[in-house]
């Protein structure tokens, strides 16, 4: 059977050469970065390498990398350490309806604790305009965070316009990358942004590590309290194979760029294409031209997603849904809620995420399936275009 | 590692009794699409006993291995037989559900019991089981949880 695996923005798999990168920093170079003999040293010289490869992919210094370990523990830090440092400057935040549950449950335990937070809604096409944001602003307000692409429906944010606004009232603004890291041209200078958040594991290198761009002369409080890693900001023995596997795919990322985007639009163009074409009473949900570049989160009416999903892995096809009902869950997106899509049509929406290995002949082969999989759920359902939902 | 076992998968993937019945003794649908499941079940009633059930079901895969199950479960049996059929069995026939698709049970059981209603509404006929019975009653919140990526 062909194994089809089109969920690239669930994670990636780790990419050969950054494997290669991260072993021998498991076994021979195992040496703590904090320790002062050559084998720490040696140590200390792969992590601060690995943070100029980050630091490369996204324009800024070395030194306004701090590793983490992942996305979530990024936005955490930011919520947290901005919250408690600008305290006495006000407790308003201002985020969005469609940030990652990253920043969204951290945005809500400090409402618990006193803060007040405005979550922005998003327009048709998904996305926040200058001026939405602009309306928010209070005088209390401390942090803005809205995320550059969006994990669901792929939308690209324009933070560009959006860090703007935040620097015209000298807030802080954070921005969630981890989906757009190596799929969107990102340069931290150019964007204006101050804090930003990044993942390893959504650009083919491991999980479990990540990074928190800090603009110099930004402060924030620490997340993490006990060693002095991580210029004091971050503690905790480093996670060095992580740090040197993220590092390295970075670079890959920086130097593969252009490829990995034309590869992934014109495979995913194909795919919608082919849907939208091929099996009737489908829609795509956001924008096409603000649009991460391997994704398509497609709506198919009067059947679920679950039994969608369910055969396709059948099929040895993997992609999630945007119920998320097969991930635990029978609450309908939050991000297609807030996108407009009536609630029985977010429980038959799929998200195909496709990546570097992904072939013309698996998006094929996945648009076959699906077409005899989209037939056989809507002999079976009880809703149809004749009856209506 | 699956979600499913493999009866529930075998009644998602090849399910028994999808359609319509051209001229049902009963008719009963429950859930909603807002809810993300619906179900109807049909069934043809001949001297007490139903000898045919079918269903239709816009629902997740326990949605539907539930539906196929519980219209099996109904075939060849009395309308009273038929009533005294628990959300529990219909689990326990497929051989377990994972906690969060407990209420897909739950709505096969309350189609099958709209069904009936709807015969005995037809019919003229009262069954003790059927006392009180709301046919649009709600049934109990479920469990949620997320996980995202
Ligand atoms: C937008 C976004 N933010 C944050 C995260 C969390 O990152 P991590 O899995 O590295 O904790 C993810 C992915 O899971 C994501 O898609």
């Amino acid at each position: 059977m062909r194994n089809v695996y089109l969920d690239y923005s669930a994670t990636t798999p780790v990419k050969d050469e950054v494997l290669q990168e991260m072993i021998p920093y498991f076994t021979e170079k195992f040496g703590n970065p904090s320790s002062l003999y050559d084998k720490g040293l040696e140590s200390r010289d792969a992590v601060s390498h690995a943070r100029e490869q980050v630091a490369a992919l996204i324009g800024a210094q070395p030194k306004e990398i701090f590793f983490t370990a992942g996305g979530t523990e990024a936005d955490n830090w930011v919520v947290f350490g901005a919250a408690d440092k600008l305290k006495a400057k006000g407790n308003h935040i201002i985020t969005t309806k469609v940030e990652h549950h990253a920043m969204l449950h951290s945005c809500q335990f400090l409402e618990k604790q006193g803060f007040e937070v405005t979550y922005l809604d998003i327009n048709e096409e998904g996305r926040v305009t200058p001026e939405m944001l602009e309306a928010a602003i209070r005088d209390n307000t401390i942090l803005i965070s809205i995320m550059m692409v969006n994990n669901e429906i792929g939308t690209v944010m324009a933070i560009q316009e959006l860090a703007a606004v935040a620097r015209a009232h000298g807030i802080l603004f954070h921005t969630d990358a981890v989906q757009a890291l190596g799929n969107v041209p990102i340069n931290v200078k150019e964007l204006g942004v101050d804090l930003m958040s990044m993942s390893a594991h959504k650009i083919y290198g491991p999980k479990g590590t990540g990074a928190l761009y800090i603009r110099r002369g930004v402060h924030i409080s620490n997340y993490l309290h006990g060693g002095a890693q991580e210029a004091k900001k971050r503690a905790g023995t480093e996670n060095l194979t992580g740090i040197v596997g993220f590092g390295k795919a970075a670079e890959i990322a920086k130097r593969d760029f252009d490829k990995h985007v034309e590869h992934c639009r014109t495979l995913r163009n194909h795919l919608v294409e082919r849907v939208l074409a091929e099996i009737p009473n489908t829609f795509v949900n956001g924008t096409m031209e603000h649009r991460h570049p391997g994704n398509a989160s497609i709506t198919f009416e009067y059947i679920e997603g679950e039994a969608i999903l369910l055969f396709l892995n059948h099929a040895g096809i993997s992609v999630s849904t945007g119920s998320a009902c097969s991930s635990n869950s029978l609450e309908p997106s939050h991000v297609l809620t807030a996108l407009g899509v009536p609630v029985e049509k977010i429980h038959g929406t799929v998200r195909f995420t496709i990546g570097d290995f992904t072939t013309m002949e698996d998006v094929d082969y996945v648009v076959d399936t699906l077409k005899n999989v989209v037939s056989r759920l809507r002999e079976i359902s009880s809703v149809n275009t004749q009856k209506g939902w | 590692m699956a979600l499913y076992n493999d009866i529930v998968m075998e009644h998602f993937m090849n399910p028994k009794n999808v359609g319509e019945l051209e001229n049902p003794d009963g008719s009963g649908t429950y859930g909603s699409p807002v809810c993300g499941d619906m179900m109807q079940i049909q069934i043809k009633v001949e001297d007490e006993t139903i000898v045919d059930a079918k269903f239709k079901t816009f629902g997740c895969g326990s949605a539907i291995a539930s539906s196929s199950m519980a219209t099996s479960m109904i075939i060849g049996k009395t309308i009273e037989e038929a009533l005294d059929i628990t959300n529990k069995q219909i689990i326990d026939a497929l051989g377990g559900l994972p906690p969060v698709k407990v209420h897909c049970s739950v709505l096969a059981d309350r189609a099958i019991k709209n069904a009936i209603y709807d015969y005995a509404q037809k019919a003229g006929k009262t069954y003790a089981a059927l006392e009180g019975y709301d046919p649009n009653e709600d049934e109990d919140e479920h469990d949620h949880g997320d996980i995202e990526e």
